[in-house]
């Protein structure tokens, strides 16, 4: 088993090539696998029972939601990588993934908060979950605003990274609040190892959702890798030739 | 129809719901662009490359 | 310690004396980790103890933000009665806050932390000892200070030994999370609000369950889960907390 691969990822023009190859890869299905989890959630899937259309929102509410945890992980395993490794295009995939993430928090904040006020009654409420996921939104600009006081960019990749570690425990915190405290948040149906108690006609469109968004952010977090990458290095002949096309 | 637009009277909610991903998208999607043109500029800029215009 | 005239000087004295802890105590069965923690400790309150000005802030701040509450809201004791633990408890946070601000300036600005990161000793240990100094210097009169307030807001007297206890504790784990932050905006100028907003998210759990034990101390209900709450938060802010500001030292002073 050859490492070769792995070290090739370290390498900021191999990556850069590799992005700008593989964007396409994850841009196109995302949007064919949005679609046609719109599509599915907001004209074929039923009305629910209980929740009658309101339900629907549960197809951007949920990727949101997931979004901003998966996010973060990403961002957190990034950074220990680069932390740890001292690899810069780890540090690059960290810097990339601060923004998306907290674009989406912000989504499945207001999302949540535009679902809860018809079925449960309430914009707002201060129970595990929703708090937790209010405090990885600060974790996330705290991120960012770290990043962006630091003027070093060596110092602010190291800073953050370590900021971004020791707030990864917020993320199971989120996860399992539903199921550690009895609150107002639903407990998880999807992502529980039995069998989802959905049915099919309902929960094939959040899981296209689901994997829709997943390959969206791949394929932004792509784009803006390339951009990270080009501002760590330097003075690389590399660069030189990359960008006077 | 109508009762598409309407989501059973909870078209207030879900909606705006909507709206506020797809804007989340569209934001990330920009956002990432001008980040990139941005970086690549910077990097033409620092080795001095005369190439497309600011 | 010092017998030279000028604090600096014996600040870099006793600075310089935990760096030759590693040479003058290899080979003693003393561990010398532990008397550079002891002589860091005793810096920390010794240097603290010449600017005794500097220390009564942050308990000024407290007094100032719970006075706030009863004349922004209402003087009606039994309605500060119920608020009391929340207003305790954010007085408590923001001068924590206010007070990490000193925990790592002056060491940085003279170059202690520079000597200490070099000096060959566990650093992880030596922000041990800073962050424990710290809280005898700041959450410890706290704690002690918020039965007044607590009585000022309505509180009966039963509550003051649980609310002395719920801050004493919430208050090591604040020191302990704050020190993290204070060591990642090192040298950052003005870095207030941005130490609070890294802080702050990371410290709400205590908030959390501190605000829950003193309310139960107030009400005269059990205490103790809560408390045993945040006794495990302080276990594991122990811990990790001074290995990541260990880490995030090294990397400011880069």
């Amino acid at each position: 088993m050859t490492w070769t691969w792995f070290h090739r990822l370290g390498s900021p023009p191999y990556i850069y090539g590799l992005a700008t190859r593989l964007t396409p890869w994850f841009a196109w299905p995302a949007a064919l696998l949005i679609i046609g989890g719109l599509w599915g959630g907001l004209v074929l899937a039923p009305a629910d029972y209980q929740q009658g259309d309101g339900f629907r929102i549960i197809y951007v509410h949920a990727p949101s939601a997931w979004m901003s945890l998966m996010v973060y992980t990403t961002m957190a395993i990034a950074a220990a990588v680069g932390l740890i490794w001292r690899i810069k295009v780890a540090h690059a995939v960290a810097a990339s993934c601060a923004p998306i993430g907290a674009s989406f928090t912000f989504a499945a904040l207001v999302t949540g908060a535009l679902w809860g006020q018809p079925m449960w009654g309430t914009y707002w409420e201060w129970d595990p979950r929703l708090t937790s996921e209010l405090i990885l939104l600060f974790l996330y600009l705290g991120y960012m605003g770290l990043r962006a006081g630091l003027e070093d960019t060596q110092r602010a990749d190291r800073a953050s990274a370590v900021l971004a570690v020791v707030g990864v425990v917020n993320v199971p915190i989120i996860h399992y609040s539903v199921t550690w405290w009895n609150s107002l948040h639903q407990a998880p149906s999807v992502m529980r190892l039995a069998k989802p108690t959905m049915a099919a006609s309902m929960l094939v469109p959040l899981l296209m959702m689901l994997l829709g968004f997943t390959l969206f952010f791949g394929a932004v977090l792509l784009v803006r890798l390339r951009g990270e990458v080009l501002n760590r290095e330097r003075s690389a002949s590399w660069i030189r030739e990359i960008v006077s096309t | 129809m109508s009762h598409f637009f309407e989501m059973g009277g909870y078209a207030v909610f879900v909606w705006p719901a909507y709206a506020v991903t797809l804007a989340a998208i569209v934001l990330n999607v920009v956002w990432a662009r001008r980040a990139l043109a941005r970086s690549r500029e910077d990097a033409r800029r620092r080795l001095g490359v005369r190439g497309e215009g600011p | 310690m010092s017998r030279l005239g000028s604090p600096a000087a014996g600040v870099v004295v006793q600075a310089g004396a935990i760096a030759r802890q590693s040479t003058v105590w290899a080979g003693s069965h003393q561990a010398p980790i532990l008397d550079a923690a002891r002589l860091a400790l005793t810096r920390d309150l010794q240097l603290a103890f010449r600017k005794r000005g500097q220390l009564v802030q942050p308990l000024a701040f407290f007094a100032m933000v719970t006075m706030l509450f009863p004349l922004a809201i209402s003087p009606e004791l039994s309605r500060l009665r119920e608020i009391a633990p929340g207003v305790l408890w954010a007085g408590a946070l923001l001068a924590s806050l206010l007070a990490l601000e000193f925990l790592f300036r002056d060491d940085a600005h003279d170059g202690t932390l520079e000597q200490y990161a070099l000096s060959g000793q566990s650093l992880t240990w030596l922000m041990f000892a800073k962050t424990a100094a710290h809280w005898l210097l700041t959450g410890l009169p706290l704690a002690l200070m918020a039965p007044l307030a607590a009585l000022s807001l309505g509180v009966s007297t039963a509550a003051v030994p649980g609310i002395v206890a719920s801050v004493a504790v919430g208050s090591v784990a604040l020191s302990l999370i704050g020190s993290i932050g204070a060591a990642l905006t090192l040298g950052i100028k003005r870095s207030g609000a941005l130490l609070s907003l890294l802080t702050l998210p990371l410290s709400l759990p205590v908030l959390i369950f501190g605000a829950r034990a003193t309310q139960l101390a107030i009400s005269g209900g059990p205490l103790l889960a809560p408390l045993e709450l945040l006794a495990a938060l302080v276990v594991l802010g122990v811990t990790l907390a001074p290995l990541a500001a260990a880490a995030a030292v090294r990397i400011s002073l880069e």
